[in-house]
């Protein structure tokens, strides 16, 4: 048999075999200081994204793109008083010199313009030199800032007590180095701050900081999670082998798998981002459930009394092809993640793929080498009791009927939780509570204006025409429809501004606050008004040079599958009421808000392709189609039921939703293979339904049931990621292995006897 | 306001001027480098401004073209009359011509050079003149690259100077000064001004933003000598290197000695403009 001669060239050449897995090894790793971690949340999205386009257009258009925000918030009382104002206009001043930045707006430089008598008009910041205002200059203060639209609920919260400050930037072609400069600037600023001002908070988010987190989490991930899975793989290695040496081996396969594709990764330039930092925690976990099977099998063998290069030959012989049949279903599961829509999970795929390749080569050539190499002695021989995994065996067997019903019931109950699941991504609870820009976030969301952004842009279909009262006062409905809507906290929309500019140039009389009729006297209102804007406080970010659209900004409250709602609302509004205004809202948050959906339109055909494949592949292994078709229940089950349980328990899935099936189901189709094919080997070697049932729990229940443990403990570890996209996947895929074994345990053979008969 | 326009310079003065200040360099060579700079720009700066004195009033039309990072251009148009003010800063009247709705609508400037400049505007829609306080000068001038005081020489005393070095510019050498707005609300931390030798025309200054990033350049081209004196430059091209934008502008149909006075740079003057 050509595996026999294989196996005796491993043999015969083990210190050569061993040589050359270790020079690969070092020469793979040598690529390692090529691994880029980015921080750029558009590592999220394929170039081609529809809504991230529209936001660059907007961008290119206002030329705004990237915000950070500071909340300042003394302890007690409100922010009109000479401290806090002088701290804001102090931070005002200081974030001009952030390096990238364009654009500084805040409570105390915010462009005020009101009639002086009948003929002159005053425009200057709101707050000048605060330390010197009069009680009169801050009661005055309070109640523009508190009136005006454009001020309350975005630069002062509407109770006064926690003003802001929003910094726009341009990024650099090499984002990366920007954040950090700008971030390490803005955290220097608000050092100094809080060390001034010890009774006023600081509060910092914005995308660009969470950029800079996004790179955090990354490390912070590889650094800490990639350890405590190894600690779990050499325990439970320890705990199911029994022996030393065998661990010995476990664990250096481990080791050489990791180290060779991380340097592949390198070789490669793979950029890594927080959705694709698990890798290494996949790879190890995956890379003992497939090693823990051959080193099992020659115990077992020494066991029996055979001498080493026996055991390690019949391990091989009965374990090849199924270890095989598992990588390679595996494998396709992994590389199916090349349709997503998210780059981060490509990288995800190939590299875990490449992984699951050294894992097969070093399970076959290294593994066995070192194994015949070290001075393995059978483990103590179990009690003369039978074994748990044959009483288990016995009870399956004898309340299969039971069984059947309640893991079908158990099933269908989970399963109808599926549609309770609602698709949500939102960028301000992409990180939990252990980073500060969570609690920050949370806290201006709280307490000073909303996060959740949708951007227009109002066309008006001809150069100057932003000052055509027709345009304006439908530009002005739209904005008043939209204050009109209930999860609407704040809409800053350009008729504002004009309407302003109108009652100013009428003396400041409030029945003036309105569109001008006469489309010149808009213009030169405006006209007007931008001849006195100083640098950086401009309108540029709010009209387009050819002035023929303006940008307007609604901020809202609700879930991502809200904000998507409401954007359709809004454009039936236009469709009735002002047709082409504007097309579908932009924004960061609505980048976000469409990710989850369109990643799963993208992954759905390539995840289907896949377990079609997979299954394909195993009705030819079982050489039997009425076999095939009853493995795949164990298969297809598990990551519908986690969903149902998610649907009951949490409800919001994001980004990570879309990648679940196609990562668990080329792991779970491993333990039913491995299941499958000792129960097949039983029936072939004449055994009834019955008892090769019980034989196979005797020889893989142990096994199976260990691997599943380490590689949901390990997912687990993963899902203690501070990243939602990995804390959200890590759980979910362990649930579904966490089902999966039930399922090969409990509904496997009970349909198996069902369908097998008594034939002989 | 004095306009980029400079008066030519006697050959010899400027070889006596070389040949003292290379004297008191061998002289005192420790001294001279260092001690000098400060005085040397504002020299420059000083020079400038006598040789562009004396011109009275000139008007002239203006074409704005200004492009955003996509092509995307847009123009505007308008018309200027300057009115000199012995030992005072300009008057300077702005009529808009270009785009449609802001046509006929006059904007006045009154520079000062040490207080803050007084501005109007009068708006036809209104029929009204409106006087504008606002401090700050340092924004985009009708939505271009250009601020306001962008568009022409600033008045001397609105600056520290510092001499730089000198290099060619073209078939020319230039100096390269900096200067520093006295203003703390200028939007610029500092300037570098490239000026011929000869005739001490402004070809190029850098303007640096409050964070000391290079934020924008001013290209200046085309320049034609009026009354056989003073140069003025037929076309400035500011590039925003931050934002991609630009702003070309362009000056013709210069003509001097109009007569204008006083009383066609006042509030009721400014009704008047068509």
């Amino acid at each position: 048999m050509r595996l026999d001669r294989y196996i005796d060239l491993i043999l015969q050449r083990r210190w050569l075999v061993v040589g050359v897995g270790l020079v690969v090894i070092l020469i793979l790793a040598s690529g390692a200081p090529g691994i880029v971690v980015t921080n750029d949340y558009r590592v999220l999205f394929s170039e081609d994204n529809p809504q991230l386009k529209a936001f660059d257009a907007l961008g290119n258009t206002y030329a705004s793109p990237n915000t950070a925000m500071i909340a300042v918030a003394p302890r007690e009382g409100s922010v009109f008083t000479r401290e806090v104002l002088g701290a804001i206009e102090e931070l005002t001043e200081a974030a001009w010199r952030t390096p990238h930045s364009i654009r500084v707006d805040s409570l105390t430089n915010y462009t005020h313009s009101e009639a002086l008598g009948e003929d002159d008009l005053a425009v200057g910041p709101l707050v000048e030199d605060a330390a010197a205002l009069s009680d009169a200059d801050l009661a005055r203060v309070e109640s523009i800032a508190l009136e005006e639209v454009g001020v309350a609920g975005r630069l002062v919260s509407t109770d006064g007590r926690v003003g802001g400050l929003t910094i726009n930037f341009l990024l650099p072609e090499n984002s990366d180095l920007g954040v950090i400069e700008i971030t390490d600037h803005i955290n220097a600023l608000l050092t100094e701050a809080r060390k001034r001002h010890p009774d006023i908070s600081y509060y910092l988010t914005g995308d660009v900081v969470m950029n800079r987190v996004l790179a955090e989490a990354t490390a912070t991930d590889m650094q800490t999670l990639v350890p405590i899975v190894f600690l779990i793989i050499i325990a439970s290695s320890a705990l199911l082998l029994k022996s030393v040496l065998a661990t010995l081996a476990i664990v250096g396969v481990v080791v050489l798998v990791i180290v060779g594709t991380m340097g592949f990764a390198g070789w490669t330039d793979q950029v890594f981002s927080p959705a694709s930092a698990g890798v290494p925690i996949i790879v190890m976990a995956i890379a003992v459930a497939h090693a823990v099977h051959i080193v099992t099998s020659t115990l077992a063998g020494l066991r029996e009394g055979q001498s080493r290069e026996e055991a390690i030959r019949k391990s091989l012989r009965i374990n090849a092809y199924p270890v095989f049949l598992a990588a390679l279903t595996t494998t396709i599961g992994f590389l199916s993640l090349n349709a997503s829509e998210s780059p981060p999970f490509h990288v995800l795929g190939n590299m875990v793929a490449f992984g699951l390749l050294c894992i097969f080569v070093y399970s076959m050539t290294f593994l066995p080498a070192v194994l015949s190499i070290l001075p393995l002695h059978p483990p103590p021989t179990p009690s003369d009791r039978p074994g748990f995994f044959d009483r288990f065996g016995t009870f399956v067997v004898e309340r299969r009927k039971v069984l059947l019903v309640v893991v079908s019931i158990v099933t269908v109950v989970l399963v109808a939780g599926v549609p309770r699941v609602e698709l949500s991504d939102n960028w301000t609870r992409y990180f939990d509570q252990r980073y500060s820009f969570r609690n920050d976030t949370d806290f201006v969301i709280d307490n000073l204006t909303g996060l959740d952004m949708l951007e227009y842009s109002l066309d008006s279909g001809s150069e100057g025409g932003i000052t055509d009262p027709a345009y304006l006062r439908t530009a002005d409905a739209f904005a008043e429809w939209y204050r009109d809507q209930p999860e609407v906290n704040f809409v800053q929309s350009f008729p504002d501004v004009m309407k302003r500019l109108n009652k100013n140039m009428h003396g400041d009389d409030p029945a003036f606050y309105r569109i001008p009729e006469d489309p010149a006297l808009a213009a030169q209102n405006l006209l007007l008004y931008e001849l006195s804007l100083p640098l950086g406080n401009d309108l540029n970010d709010r009209i387009d040079v050819a002035k023929s659209a303006t940008r307007m900004t609604v901020v809202a409250n609700a879930s991502a599958r809200g904000l998507r709602q409401l954007d359709q609302r809004a454009q039936e509004w236009v469709r009735a009421n002002a047709q082409g205004l504007t097309g579908e809202a932009s924004g960061v948050t609505m980048v976000f808000a469409h990710l989850a959906q369109r990643n799963i339109e993208s992954m759905l055909r390539s995840t289907i392709a896949a377990m079609a494949l997979i299954s394909l592949i195993l009705v030819g292994t079982f050489k039997s189609l009425r076999f095939g078709l009853v493995s795949l229940f164990p298969n297809f089950i598990p990551a519908a039921m986690s969903f149902g349980l998610w649907g009951y328990l949490v409800g919001q899935v994001g980004l990570s939703a879309s990648v679940v099936c196609a990562v668990a189901f080329g792991i779970v189709v491993d333990d039913t293979i491995h299941f499958m094919s000792k129960y097949l080997e039983a029936r072939r070697g004449g055994a009834s339904a019955p008892e090769s049932v019980r034989a196979t729990f005797r020889t893989v229940g142990h096994a199976l049931w260990t691997t599943t443990a380490v590689l949901s403990a390990s997912f687990l570890v993963f899902a203690s990621s501070g990243f939602q996209v990995s804390s959200v996947l890590g759980l979910l895929v362990a649930i579904t292995l966490g089902f999966a074994l039930l399922a090969d345990f409990l509904l496997l053979p009970p349909l198996l006897m069902a369908i097998d008969g008594d034939k002989r | 306001m004095n306009h980029l326009y400079f008066r030519r310079r006697p050959f010899l003065y400027c070889t006596t001027c070389l040949a003292l200040w290379a004297l008191l360099f061998a002289w005192t060579p420790s001294l001279s480098q260092e001690a000098d700079p400060e005085a040397r720009g504002l020299k420059i700066a000083q020079d400038a401004r006598e040789r562009g004195d004396g011109f009275g009033d000139f008007s002239a039309r203006q074409t704005m073209v200004l492009r955003n990072r996509g092509g995307q251009e847009s123009r505007r148009q308008l018309r200027l009359q300057v009115l000199e003010v012995p030992g005072e800063g300009d008057k300077n009247l702005f009529v808009f011509d270009e785009p449609r709705d802001v046509k006929g609508t006059a904007l006045l400037i009154h520079s000062h050079r040490e207080k803050d400049d007084e501005q109007w505007l009068y708006l036809p829609a209104l029929r009204r003149v409106k006087r504008i306080s606002s401090s700050n000068q340092s924004g985009s001038f009708m939505g271009s690259e250009f601020a306001y005081e962008d568009m022409g020489t600033p008045e001397v005393e609105k600056f520290t100077y510092r001499y730089l070095r000198e290099e060619p510019c073209g078939d020319l050498t230039c100096t390269v000064s900096e200067r520093i707005p006295v203003n703390p609300r200028s939007g610029y931390s500092r300037q570098l001004v490239w000026q011929d030798r000869d005739e001490l025309r402004v070809w190029k200054v850098d303007y640096y933003d409050r964070k000391n990033t290079h934020l924008k350049t001013l290209s200046v081209a085309d320049y034609r000598q009026y009354l056989d004196r003073y140069w003025y430059a037929g076309k400035m091209t500011m590039v925003n290197h931050i934002t991609g934008k630009s702003t070309t502008l362009t000056w013709t149909e210069f003509q001097f000695q109009n007569n204008l006075n006083e009383n066609d740079f006042t509030r009721t003057g400014l009704r008047r403009i068509r």
